[in-house]
């Protein structure tokens, strides 16, 4: 049973991992990628790291994919000048499919990754909790690292704001601004007469 | 195999239609509360036709939609257009999985319980956005925007303001959060963490996309923004989403801060003894209907937002009060300060790691 449920999800992910760089509409082929992301987080819960699969789902699948799409949405490529240049680029593409071929069976080959390499992962008892080892691990033993890849994130996050808020000209709004309008800033009561409306006009102008 | 799917699946499915029928009709009967109350509100009568006091104006509405024809617009995107009304009820239902409505009355008891939450509802902006576009309609897809816009920042503050609540708690476990709010009202978490409260639930109210927070909708400005191409049951799916989310949102409010199904008389002598018959599924369907019934006032009270605020009130009035908030929680709960944080095993465990 077990393997069936794994050998599903993993054909589904393989497919949709194939269907991102084969669909042609860019947000089709996103969408897959999100369908890829759940199945893989699917599979993670087999090897009980029920905190990394649902972490996985909320950042990659959550957040950072629906942000993904509404660029690509907002992007409204063409969908035939993608074509162009399939020819040209052709026997590159070759070239760099093959070397990446080599290097997976160098690192992924049965001599390094095999069963007999890797073993199975032990068995858990009863009431072990994934999210908790997680949490142990990462705030002691590793502290540091997590610390420093937090603070390395937090730079990153500074340095793009930065880099859109380099042009001079923006528009905002100062808030403080709007608070303070009052009536008379935006309403002019002009009092005409019926009878003469043009002599009225005139006065009030004086 | 075959001993599986009868031991295993058919009690499941069962149980998990013990919680969506009952969901279902609360949704129904939420869509006839709202419109009486509003209607009370700006002193008018509401739905009075369909059967005493209007009481079956919702099997009707729901009767109209279902008998409605679906359009499909002309140069939409068929398949994934049928696709997002689906995409929008499926994380509004799975999240139910998780919601401890008594002790031990819990379909999943998973120990990443408000993180599964948080993932879930967080995925449910999919059939939002993915509407949007696929109706290929200029509204629709900028409804769609506003949406993926508003939900994405809204979750920040949201996720911050339970993270609080984690702390609190210790735990990540629905159940347990709710158990370490033992001890009567005063113990429940929405006092020492008033302000994570309040973030939470307006951000709950942005997330739905409800008024005062529905630009994704905005009747007045983009029709109705992400919808508007849907018609009959499609578009009937898309409002079962919405409310959906809303009787999640008022219930999560509860367990999270106001001590799920403990009774409110706890620790008060005459009174706990009182009420002690009364089941807990009770007090949290009673605290969720006040939360529901919050959302309905707000609704009837404010005007829409404009987008900039709304935007604004959530990066940079929010999120800091929540990061504020939670080096507060965490300072209280490492020395121990007040009485409501239950002392945790915090101290121990890091011993044990190192």
């Amino acid at each position: 049973m077990q393997h069936l449920i794994f050998y599903s999800f993993a054909s589904i992910l393989l497919f949709t991992s194939m269907m991102v760089i084969i669909v042609r509409n860019p947000v089709r082929a996103a969408l897959c990628l999100v369908l890829s992301f759940f199945t893989s987080a699917a599979i993670w819960l087999f090897l009980e790291a029920e905190f990394l699969a649902i972490t996985l789902v909320l950042v990659y699948v959550g957040a950072v994919m629906v942000l993904f799409l509404f660029v690509v949405m907002m992007l409204d490529i063409a969908e035939t000048p993608l074509q162009e240049g399939f020819t040209r680029y052709f026997h590159v593409g070759i070239f760099v499919a093959f070397v990446i071929t080599i290097e997976m069976i160098a690192v992924l080959g049965a001599s390094h990754f095999g069963l007999g390499i890797l073993p199975s992962p032990i068995e858990h008892p009863e009431g072990y909790s994934n999210t908790k080892a997680l949490g142990r691990l990462l705030y002691t033993i590793y502290v540091y690292p997590f610390e420093i890849s937090a603070v390395i994130l937090t730079v990153a996050i500074v340095a793009a704001i930065t880099l859109t808020l380099r042009k001079k000209k923006r528009k905002t709004q100062d808030p403080a601004d709007q608070i303070k309008v009052c009536r008379e800033d935006r309403i002019r009561i002009v009092k005409m007469s019926v009878a003469s409306p043009q002599k009225d006009n005139e006065e009030v102008e004086s | 195999m075959f001993d599986l799917i009868i031991y295993t699946l058919f009690p499941n499915v069962g149980l998990i239609l013990l919680i969506i029928v009952p969901l279902m009709l609360g949704v129904a009967y939420l869509t006839y509360v709202e419109r009486k109350i509003i209607g009370y509100i700006q002193v008018r009568i509401g739905p009075n036709r369909v059967g005493p006091f209007g009481l079956l104006q919702p099997i009707a509405d729901g009767l109209k939609l279902a008998l409605k024809e679906v359009i499909f617009p002309a140069q939409s995107n068929l398949y994934l257009f049928l696709v997002a009304p689906v995409l929008a009820i499926g994380p509004a239902l799975a999240a139910w999985a998780v919601m401890p409505f008594d002790a031990g009355l819990i379909l999943a008891t998973i120990d990443a319980g408000l993180l599964y939450i948080l993932a879930i509802t967080s995925m449910g902006v999919y059939g939002i956005v993915i509407a949007g576009w696929a109706s290929n309609s200029r509204y629709a897809f900028l409804g769609a925007l506003r949406s993926a816009a508003q939900v994405v920042s809204y979750e920040i503050a949201m996720g911050f303001s339970l993270v609080g609540v984690l702390i609190a708690a210790g735990s990540l476990n629905m159940g347990e959060i709710v158990v370490a709010q033992e001890g009567g009202i005063i113990n429940w978490f929405w006092l020492p963490l008033f302000p994570l409260f309040i973030v939470y639930f307006i951000s709950g109210v942005a997330e739905t996309n409800r008024a005062p927070f529905d630009m994704a909708e905005g009747e007045s400005e983009i029709v109705a923004g992400f919808h508007v191409e849907y018609s009959g049951m499609a578009f009937a799916v898309f409002f079962l989403a919405e409310y959906a989310d809303m009787i999640l949102i008022s219930m999560l409010a509860a367990v999270m801060f106001f001590g799920g199904w403990l009774s409110p008389f706890q620790g008060i002598p005459g009174l706990e003894k009182l009420f002690s018959w009364v089941p807990g599924l009770v007090w949290l369907l009673s605290k969720t209907c006040i939360f529901l019934f919050f959302y309905l006032w707000l609704r009837a009270t404010f005007p829409r937002y404009r987008y900039d605020q709304v935007m604004r009130l959530g990066w940079k009035i929010f999120i800091p009060v929540t990061l504020f908030w939670l080096v507060v929680v965490a300072i209280a709960q490492v020395y121990d300060i007040g009485f409501w944080f239950t002392e945790m095993e915090v101290a121990d465990t890091l011993v044990q790691g190192v």
